[in-house]
């Protein structure tokens, strides 16, 4: 019978912790940047300028339908045969950042969808700007459809960052890689990690509703 | 010794493809069986049995499948099994689905109107009747996009399984860079093979997603 041992894993726990700030850290950048990236897309997917509505459904198709582990490898082993190289928490970065701003793209988009021609018009009789009536008729009824969305978003990326641990970044998952080569307890190390993915996802999740209940309650007021 | 990127190489990488194409089908095939058990225990009666789905759910939703991956690799070992890349990787791929294809089709079975099953309890049919006949059927028809959505993302998370030591498209591209040191190339004619598969996938979804949205609107 195997005997369990967590308590060489839980000496090292400061270190999971640290691991896990800066996979909270890669999280939350990638998907500022990410969000930036998508609102940009989805503005130029509804653009009359051809090419440009298609080279953002390129890079949404390509990036949805490959693998995130392929895409990192690609810019962190890939793209330094061309001369661009990265450390690997800036390349980690910018893979969860390309990946998340796809995704992105398409949830805004749906949102944007979800508008109704009407309003925009009603926007146009009254005389609002290009600016205004994308900003306020557009884009921020869109954004209150696609909180849910975005937000699930947001934990799956954070459970995705994990992967970034193969290239050496130093997220929740490397310092589990760290802690295992060091206790040699590799199940009980990846049970406590695995267990302090679940808490972020359940806090997180959690988080994120009640927002939800507070910001974009029913019927919308104003 | 550097080996040069030539039509061998290249037909070990698409050849290689193979591997995670059984791997996605294995899993799809597991998961779909684990998936319509969870999905009928989390709409059953049993109390516990819903709590113990919705738990399932959580931790497999709720935590990152190369965890799970690791897990059921180093878990292997624990308990007396050979370790294994393939059946870990097998292992770890049914349950994830499982949990994502339970809870899409929770959704889906939820969404059969309840009328349709107490309409099936007044004309006597029981439990496996009701299921088999009324609410299945009507659940399976809304169920087929988001499936066909969740296959891409399958095949795509196979990739993982190459961290493990499993020798897929992934892996054998990895194998295939060190020795001819030719990332760029190599790496993008891997991605280039999982959006060959992934993408008329997606298509469909998408496509009979929107004919569904055009049927409901009507």
């Amino acid at each position: 019978m195997y005997t369990f041992h967590f308590a060489p894993v839980f000496a090292h726990f400061g270190r999971l912790l640290q691991g896990a700030a800066i996979t909270m850290e890669l999280s939350c950048g990638a998907m500022l940047l990410g969000l930036v990236i998508s609102v940009i897309c989805a503005a130029a997917r509804t653009s009359h300028i051809v090419p440009l509505r298609w080279a953002v459904a390129g890079y949404v198709e390509l990036i949805r339908n490959t693998p995130f582990l392929v895409q990192i490898f690609f810019i962190y082993f890939g793209l330094p045969a061309v001369g661009i190289s990265f450390n690997p928490n800036p390349a980690a970065l910018l893979a969860l950042t390309v990946n998340v701003g796809a995704y992105g793209t398409e949830i805004i988009r749906a949102g944007i969808e979800s508008i109704h021609w009407g309003q925009v018009e009603a926007g146009i009789a009254l005389g609002l700007k290009r600016v205004q009536i994308f900003r306020y008729i557009v884009l921020k009824p869109a954004l209150r459809t696609v909180y849910p969305a975005l937000t699930s978003q947001f934990i799956f990326l954070m459970l995705t960052s994990s992967v970034v641990s193969v290239i050496a970044a130093n997220d929740l998952a490397a310092a589990g890689n760290d802690v295992n080569s060091d206790t040699f307890a590799s199940f009980e190390t990846y049970v406590v990690v695995t267990a302090m993915y679940l808490v972020m996802s359940t806090v997180l999740s959690g988080f994120f509703s009640a927002i939800q209940r507070m910001a974009f309650r029913y019927p919308l007021g104003r | 010794m550097i080996r040069q990127f030539g039509w061998n190489e290249f037909e070990l990488l698409v050849l290689a493809a193979r591997w995670t194409i059984v791997l996605a089908l294995f899993a799809f095939v597991g998961g779909g069986i684990g998936g319509l058990i969870v999905a009928l225990l989390r709409t059953g009666d049993s109390r516990v049995a819903r709590t113990a789905m919705v738990a399932f759910i959580r931790v497999f939703q709720g935590t990152p499948l190369l965890m799970q991956l690791f897990l059921a690799y180093f878990g292997m070992a624990i308990f007396g099994f050979n370790v294994n890349p393939l059946t870990a990787a097998v292992i770890a791929l049914t349950a994830h689905a499982s949990a994502y294809l339970g809870e899409i089709w929770r959704g889906c079975i939820e969404a059969v109107p309840r009328g349709q099953t107490e309409a099936a309890t007044v004309l006597g049919l029981h439990y496996v009747a009701r299921m088999r006949h009324v609410v299945l059927p009507q659940a399976a028809r809304i169920a087929v996009p988001p499936t066909v959505g969740f296959l891409v993302q399958l095949l795509k998370e196979t990739s993982l399984t190459s961290i493990i030591g499993f020798v897929e498209l992934t892996r054998q591209g990895q194998i295939i860079t060190s020795v001819t040191f030719r990332p760029f190339l190599v790496y993008g004619i891997v991605a280039a093979v999982y959006f060959i598969l992934c993408w008329p996938l997606s298509l469909a979804a998408r496509g009979m997603e929107r004919g569904m949205a055009r049927a409901t609107q009507r």
